[in-house]
């Protein structure tokens, strides 16, 4: 850092490496809050790594999947914004029903994060798509986080990043978290999709089966009757559809309509 | 969940972690006709779409992946990382090599911990109980405390906090690290892959192996580890073996034992290594009870086949090393130091009390320690380490302690208190010579180790398989099968050797 910074900015620098300079860690701070980030993705691509960049916080990260277990949360602030982070355990997809699973699952659905960012290990890009392309499924303001881009470069890889945002519609932010490279633009895009600067026009899945798009732009329409203001609804009639029990319980206890981030913590359960 | 609650998400058993409730206790609760409107269409509409839609949806997400990717990914030439990590895994992973090369790990992390803890350790007791011990205690006295309260604090609380610091800190501050060295570097997965064959044939899960790996550093973190299980019946399954993964409160215990006892078996130079194999011995004697109680159990109590599941082998990535040393130092060692502070302050306590507590004219420790006599003969053992283990249930930290002041007490070698800080003057052979006065042999010391490794698990794991499992039934069950094989192991081990020794 300059010896021209300001004494306010400096308080990110106190972790030694290449930290942003209006980022400032808030470790386990985390009152008053005006964003929500939830941060997911496969197993083992960085996300814990991500996450203690951000907050501060070493929360354990191992070169293993199924590192983290439950939800860890922690705060940052970044340009006098605060944001609670999220750190969701690593799953390949949200569909199935392992305990681990529902955590993310939940969490993207009744949290209402303000920022989903899924983070993709950029060295096995097909297999990590599987997720994002469902996370994208659910909710609009999602971030594509292409990590691990040093050992994508070590094993002779290139990614058209700006090709893949495209194809995704979404934000796709390249890093290196583990060097911290990328940071200080992962966090500019948390905050434009954040406060809303950027609406993403996210790559929805046409579902191209038989009497499928019907049934769920039939029930869709039901849903959002029901539930006035509801996101997604036609994700979640495919779930209804699917009969998925999660979902349904959500429907009749009224969490899927509300908005205060409180209520529809609760439903998760986790840390508290 | 309060706003602005800050919820712990550090070590490896926070609250966080511990604090789920289980899934299916929610009430559901009378819904609005409008919402019963939308769930009454779903299930009609749920027979007009075809009934594999799922599956087709779920393909649909996977060809949309791969046509994403392939337009913008560009693979130029051979990697010479790829083709060294191949290699690497064709000798992890392999069928002759990874089972040796597996076993050689554990031993060399053993090993370097056994001889590089020694010297730090009796350093740190030379400072804490040969020289601060006594200074505390007469200056205390000078100051006018009434010797009950002296004792209580100076010999039953200070006393047994510094031993767990002094055998305790060496030992995590290097067996830790190179674990977590080993995990960041992309090993355990590799475990994990070598032994999933053994793990399907008892009946379990493949990623039962990592559960172990982490009941190795502490069974409470192991324990809550099962819930990358999908299976009920082999999460369950896992829960309840993983007792059997030595973990960081009897490695010091194993380390120490096996040093004072069986490296003393074996010329000088050579006793490291002994001592090392012996705990590998040990170690290894878990894992394979882990897997016959998984079998016995699947076949038993949760009958059912392994299922299967796919097992990512991450990149090997070379780990950080300070930054690992750092965050091991943190989140370990220091997490789990405190906690058996925590347990050894008021076991102090609570050994001072019942050696200076006296009914009928005897302290109540000789009571105690009276009537278990008989049970720890038939096992090996003695009343002696029994009333520690029982004084323990807290933390298995603070069994040696335990048993060293127990011991002081029962020999009467010295007077209490004042005597128990000559112990470590002279390194182990003092230690040695006390224990053979309490009537150690080497089978107590083998017997010992076995007790150690299984007994029932500590109060801490026992409440986290409570809070995992959800149920009583199974909690006290992940207690009964490691004390009833411990009994068979030690009780039979004993007879043998006293046949044999005639």
């Amino acid at each position: 850092m300059s010896s021209g910074c300001p004494p306010s900015a400096c308080s990110g620098c106190a972790v030694p490496g290449r930290s942003p300079a209006s980022l400032q860690r808030l470790g386990l701070g985390l009152e008053n809050w005006d964003h929500v980030v939830a941060l997911a993705g496969n197993p083992n691509t960085g996300k814990s790594t991500v996450f203690n960049n951000l907050t501060g916080l070493r929360q354990h990260t191992g070169n293993w999947p199924g590192k983290t277990i439950a939800r860890a949360e922690g705060g940052f602030s970044y340009r006098d914004r605060r944001y609670k982070l999220v750190d969701l355990p690593g799953t390949y997809s949200l569909l199935s029903s392992s305990l681990d699973e529902e955590v993310a699952r939940d969490f993207i659905l009744f949290g209402k994060p303000d920022v989903t960012v899924v983070v993709v290990d950029a060295t096995a890009l097909e297999r990590n798509l599987n997720l994002a392309l469902q996370v994208l499924q659910i909710t609009d303001r999602t971030i594509v986080c292409l990590n691990l881009m040093d050992e994508a470069r070590a094993h002779g890889l290139r990614i058209d990043t700006r090709g893949l945002a495209r194809d995704l519609g979404v934000p796709v932010i390249p890093t290196a978290a583990r060097q911290r490279e990328g940071m200080e633009e992962l966090l500019g895009e948390i905050e434009r999709v954040a406060t809303g600067q950027l609406a993403a026009r996210p790559r929805r899945l046409t579902y191209d089966v038989p009497g499928l798009r019907d049934a769920i732009r039939r029930l869709a329409a039901e849903v959002e009757a029901a539930v006035p203001g509801v996101a997604n609804a036609p994700w979640i009639a495919l779930r209804l559809l699917h009969g998925d029990e999660s979902v349904r319980r959500a429907l009749a206890r009224g969490e899927l309509g509300l908005v205060s981030e409180d209520a529809a913590v609760g439903g998760v359960g986790a840390a508290a | 969940m309060k706003t602005g609650t800050p919820s712990p998400g550090l070590g490896p058993v926070s609250d966080a972690e511990a604090d789920r409730p289980n899934p299916g206790d929610r009430v559901i609760l009378g819904s609005s006709p409008r919402i019963e409107a939308v769930l009454g269409l779903a299930e009609e509409l749920r027979w007009r779409v075809p009934p594999e839609f799922h599956d087709r949806c779920v393909e649909e997400i996977y060809g949309e992946s791969a046509r994403i990717a392939a337009r913008n990914v560009v693979r130029s030439g051979v990697s010479s990382r790829q083709t060294w990590q191949r290699r690497m895994d064709a000798f992890l992973t392999g069928r002759w090599t990874g089972f040796p090369a597996m076993i050689a790990v554990l031993a060399v992390a053993l090993w370097i911990t056994i001889v590089g803890a020694n010297v730090p350790s009796a350093a740190m007791a030379g400072v804490l109980v040969d020289t601060l011990h006594p200074a505390l205690k007469s200056g205390l006295g000078q100051l006018g405390m009434p010797w009950w309260l002296n004792g209580l604090l100076v010999d039953g609380l200070y006393l047994t906090t510094a031993w767990v610091v002094s055998v305790m800190l060496p030992p995590m501050l290097i067996f830790f690290p190179m674990f977590t060295l080993l995990e960041d570097f992309g090993y355990l997965p590799r475990v994990a892959f070598n032994l999933d064959r053994l793990f399907q044939r008892a009946g379990a899960h493949g990623k039962q192996a990592l559960t172990m790996s982490m009941g190795w550093g502490c069974n409470a973190a192991g324990v809550t580890a099962c819930r990358i299980i999908d299976s009920p019946r082999e999460r369950l399954i896992a829960i309840l073996t993983n007792n059997f993964a030595l973990c960081n409160g009897r490695w010091p215990t194993q380390i120490l034992i096996a040093t004072v006892f069986v490296g003393s078996l074996v010329a000088p130079a050579l006793a490291g290594v002994a001592a090392a194999v012996a705990v590998l011995g040990v170690a290894l004697l878990g894992v394979v009870l882990s897997l016959g109680v998984s079998w016995a159990l699947s076949r038993t109590l949760l009958r059912g086949e392994a299922s299967a599941f796919s097992l990512e082998l991450p990149p090997y990535r070379p780990p950080r090393f300070w930054r690992t040393l750092y965050t091991s130092l943190i989140d370990r060692t220091l997490f789990v130091l405190w906690r058996a502070v925590l347990f050894a302050a008021p076991a102090g306590v609570a050994i001072w009390c019942v050696a200076n507590i006296t009914v009928t004219g005897r302290p109540l420790a000789f009571w105690a320690i009276a009537g278990l006599e008989p049970l720890g003969w038939v096992m090996g053992l003695s009343g002696v380490i029994l009333l520690a283990y029982v004084i323990a249930i807290p933390a298995n930290e603070i069994v040696v302690p335990s048993i060293l002041m127990l011991t002081v007490l029962v020999t009467g070698m010295t007077e209490l208190g004042q005597g128990a800080g000559v112990m470590f003057e002279a390194g182990d052979n003092v230690l040695k010579k006390l224990l053979v006065a309490g009537g150690w042999t080497p089978m107590t010391a083998v017997c010992l180790m076995l007790f150690s490794l299984c007994h029932n698990p500590c109060s801490t794991t026992l409440y986290t398989i409570y809070k995992e499992t959800g149920s009583w039934r199974w909690t006290v069950w992940s207690a009964l099968i490691p004390m009833a094989i411990g009994f068979v192991l030690c009780a039979g081990t004993a007879a043998v050797w006293r046949w044999i020794a005639g």
